[in-house]
């Protein structure tokens, strides 16, 4: 049946194919692989933030009953700078080297130095405590004004400040400096009548997801490598693997599980490599390792703590003459943080004639960032966000008034470089506009609770790359497909889905399964919010080939030309003779021509930017500092929803994770670099108990340039939450935040020195 | 180091396993046993991806050792599931796309049949309150929440 969107499966709800077993325990992750013979790995890591490793003494954890192999950095091959381009941005592999076991140095607190595999996991752990470590403590850098102070000592002696293109002459922590430039931010500002200017500090937070990292590998006596580990990108753990054991890319099969959960946690490998080295050493036998919960906060994931100053120009009505932005973010221990993409998001949601946008990479002690769902955007948009609402409140004019004043449109050019497609951004504000919940007042408590209302809005670029899968017809007329896109949140249904569409069948007759590196063409990782729209791209090719040729065999039988044959409804048409069925035509392939097989891969294009706007209401309490979640709302263009419920879902979780990092997770060190909270106690993320239902408002301006209208769905959610919540607790308080988390303490203080009293 | 013999009832049949004095329930049933529906987020009490029910209490397996279970009785996962098919739960779930990535779901339906054996229709507070022990990273709770209420409603407790 046709829905009013057109389409017959789009739109639709079906369970998804994976259900079963993950409602079931069955569904197999990361930590659930068990191979025969296999041995148990762990990890010693650094208990200093920067050290040189003098000496490292393994004889007595060798003496270890069970102990089949050691191994240090030293066992890891010389790799030399290479820059590699590994999933979401380029990472120099001399640097993702010494990331998986320390070279000379320790460089964060929990950085990887030695791994020992043994017949039980008991004496792993006996013998890692056995294993001595000679130290010579050196002063860390923990943060970024210490690090990029003059004179700072330098973490590394090779890494020179890329000073917009330019290498420096001396060794820095500052990796890179990056600028954006657009028109002539003098006159702009020049022209302005209004001008709000101010710093905002963020934190150190982490993806959080539930599973930790694990991996189990064989390493063979003929050379082959077999690598089982749930991953965002099989291929990019492939290559990382190929590129840092220095073996061909030939060698390794990467056969990913399912996966839980990664935001951009798990485009990278960390214990890979070093289980493999352990398999060699102990004659080829499977090694497995899983990280603790404590290892996965100290060692894995974060996203950077930052400093961004915003400085805003406008005419009284409104319109913005001038920006700009000055944003240093922490990288960790190695270069690459995600300023870079926190510079192109920062000011793009609007057309601003005049604007200047400087970023800086800097390095300290701490564990190398890596992305964090659209990473850097809500550093970004916090500050953005919150000087927008000051210069809406400065003029007098509402929060959506002032956004749509300035809103970017379809042929708007960004600071850095790209001009708009179509897109819906003024869709999205005005869906928020007319929504009861914009539309509804605000009743204000009364004693010592506050409440306020806030809003902020966000961009995420989203991502097309290569994708490719294959599919077959089965005599039962179920089509197989096979392709190799992580599916971390249901994308085997929405694929299955737009492979169903483009075919003309029922979505439970398409039966799809992620498979190893070997039996696929190359897909980059699940990432960048492209999984649905660039996989789903190959599953329509696919779905037309496929039904190209089964209308030639639905042709032959009906001895017409297939240019005579329609498929539609379920069966082959041609006038003058009686329809066939689907399943006729499939059951008799062998009989009219042969077995269908296709496959597909495409480097595609045309990716929709997306824009999300969010509304909250909060209730602050003066007297302890806790802001509870009242009400929030989430509108958001999505280009085309294929599977609603999951594009609800992807809002909704977005938002959550944006609520925690906006009222309370950060990373906590002492003055040493020692990281005081690494578990789920200490470092809160919110529960069940600290969020109300989140609204999801999808907005639907196609993706002229994706066949069914997809743009990317999964990073843009995480954009908005702390701007929207900071310009809530304005509205109930009267005092600018600039620090996130907004946690209780941090509140008081605020309300302390602005004078508010309880 | 002295290895134990522990029997006890799991998912309703007697089995009988060995373990260390130090290994938890979470453990045994994972390496052990087999049977790996049950998570580990974090083993230290804060996630509940482990969440196992222990005489009709729900408990956290991580923080259980593996030989206080002895003549105990203990459902997980895979014995949530009767032999009609899924638990009105676990199509709840399905139902209502209450799962992500899925890896705290085995956690969350467990939880959620707990609460539903001692309270049969909980409110919108209580499921939220109750489910406060288990995180979830990817979905917000909305759908979670809503699809225990669904399953309350439909009367879960029946099957
Ligand atoms: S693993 Fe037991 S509560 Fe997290
Ligand atoms: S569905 Fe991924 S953690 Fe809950």
């Amino acid at each position: 049946m046709t829905q009013s969107n057109g389409f017959k499966v789009i739109g639709t709800r079906p369970v998804r194919h994976d259900g079963v077993d993950k409602v079931t325990g069955r569904a197999l992750y990361g930590a659930d692989v068990r191979l025969n013979g296999q041995l148990y790995g762990a990890m010693l890591r650094s208990p200093h933030a920067h050290a040189r490793i003098v000496a490292i003494d393994t004889s007595e954890a060798a003496a270890v009953p069970g102990v089949k192999a050691i191994v240090t950095g030293a066992d890891l091959p010389h790799v030399g700078d290479q820059i590699a381009d590994i999933g979401e941005g380029a990472v120099n592999l001399r640097h993702l080297s010494a990331n998986i076991l320390a070279g000379r140095k320790a460089l964060y607190f929990g950085h990887a130095i030695a791994a020992v595999a043994a017949t039980s996991l008991t004496a792993a752990q006996q013998a890692v405590n056995k294993i001595k470590v000679t130290w010579e403590e050196l002063p860390p850098v923990l943060n970024l004004r210490d690090a990029m102070a003059a004179g700072a000592a330098p973490l590394h002696p090779d890494v020179f400040t890329d000073e917009l293109g330019e290498k420096s002459t001396t060794p820095s922590n500052i990796a890179e400096h990056l600028r954006h430039e657009k028109g002539d931010i003098a006159a702009g500002f020049a022209e302005a009548e209004v001008v709000v200017e101010r710093e905002f500090v963020t934190g150190t937070v982490h993806q959080g997801y539930i599973e930790p990292h694990s991996a189990t590998v064989q390493w063979n006596a003929d050379g082959q490598l077999t690598v089982y580990c749930s991953t965002q990108g099989a291929f990019g753990v492939r290559r990382e693997m190929s590129e840092i054991l220095g073996v061909p890319i030939s060698h390794v099969k990467v056969v990913p599980t399912e996966i839980g959960g990664g935001f951009g946690g798990k485009l990278n490998v960390y214990l890979e490599p070093v289980c493999a080295l352990l398999s060699r050493k102990a004659g080829g036998r499977p090694v497995k390792m899983t990280m603790s919960r404590a290892d996965v906060l100290a060692a894995t994931g974060p996203t950077s703590a930052s400093i961004v100053r915003v400085k805003l120009g406008a005419r009284r009505d409104g319109t913005l003459t001038a920006a700009q932005a000055w944003m240093a973010f922490e990288a960790g221990a190695f270069p690459g943080s995600p300023v870079g993409s926190a510079a192109g998001v920062i000011l793009a949601p609007y057309d601003i004639p005049n604007v200047v946008i400087d970023g800086f990479d800097v390095l300290c002690n701490k564990p190398k960032a890596n992305a964090y769902r659209a990473p850097g955007g809500t550093n970004a948009a916090y500050a953005a966000e919150s000087m927008i609402d000051e210069l809406a409140r400065a003029l007098k004019m509402g929060p959506i008034e002032i956004r749509l004043k300035n809103a970017a449109r379809e042929g708007t050019r960004r600071a850095d470089g790209p001009v708009f497609p179509r897109i819906g951004f003024v869709e999205t504000l005005e869906a928020l506009l007319h929504h009861p919940h914009f539309q509804s007042r605000l009743e204000r408590a009364t004693g010592s609770r506050r409440r306020g209302r806030g809003i902020a809005a966000g961009f995420w670029f989203n991502w097309g790359g290569t994708s490719s899968a294959s599919a077959q017809v089965n005599p039962d007329g179920t089509v197989a497909l096979s392709e190799g896109s992580t599916d971390i949140g249901g994308t085997r249904t929405s694929i299955a889905m737009q492979l169903a569409e483009s075919i003309g069948i029922p979505v439970n007759l398409v039966k799809p399964q992620v498979v190893d590196t070997d039996s696929v063409g190359y897909n980059d990782a699940t990432g960048g919010s492209r999984t649905t729209f660039a996989t789903g791209m190959v599953a329509y090719e696919l779905g037309q080939k496929l039904r190209e040729e089964l209308i030639a065999h639905a042709a032959r039988q009906f001895e017409v030309e297939a240019a005579a044959v329609r498929f539609e409804d379920g069966a082959f048409r041609t006038d003058g003779k009686p329809p066939l069925s689907y399943f006729d035509v499939c059951g008799a392939l062998r009989d009219t021509g042969g077995e269908i097989v296709a496959s597909v891969s495409m480097r595609t294009k045309g990716e929709g930017p997306a824009f999300g706007a969010h509304l909250v209401d909060v209730e602050v309490d003066i007297e302890t500092g806790k802001v509870k979640i009242l009400r929030y709302t989430a509108a958001q263009d999505v280009g085309r929803a294929i599977y609603p419920p999951f594009v609800e879902g992807q809002i909704q979780g977005g938002v959550a994770q944006g609520v925690g990092w906006a009222l309370n997770e950060e990373y906590l060190y002492d003055k040493a670099g020692h990281m005081l909270n690494a578990g789920f106690l200490d470092y809160r993320m919110p529960t069940a108990l600290d969020l109300p239902m989140i609204e999801a408002l999808i907005v639907e301006v196609p993706n002229p340039r994706h066949p069914y209208g997809v743009r990317g769905v999964g990073e843009v959610p995480i954009v908005p939450p702390a701007g929207a919540v900071a310009n809530a607790i304005f509205d109930a308080l009267g005092v600018r935040m600039t620090e996130l988390p907004m946690s209780p303490a941090r509140n008081i203080a605020a309300l302390a020195a602005a004078g508010v009293a309880a | 180091m002295s290895t134990l013999a522990v029997t006890t009832t799991l998912n309703g049949e007697t089995v009988t396993f060995l373990c260390e004095p130090h290994e938890t329930l979470l453990t045994a049933l994972r390496d052990r046993l087999m049977l790996t529906g049950t998570k580990e987020g974090c083993s230290n009490g804060n996630c509940g991806a482990c969440n196992v029910i222990l005489d009709g209490t729900l408990v956290n397996s991580c923080l259980v050792l593996a030989a206080e279970v002895d003549g105990h009785q203990i459902t997980t996962i895979e014995g949530i599931a009767g032999p009609n098919g899924l638990h009105p739960l676990q199509t709840s779930f399905l139902e209502n796309a209450a799962l992500q990535c899925g890896i705290c779901t085995p956690g969350f339906i467990v939880a959620s049949k707990a609460l539903l054996d001692k309270n049969p229709q909980p409110t919108e507070r209580e499921v939220r309150h109750w489910l406060a022990g288990n995180l979830c990273r990817c979905t917000g709770y909305d759908k979670i929440v809503r699809a225990v209420l669904e399953a309350a409603s439909a009367g879960a407790t029946k099957e």
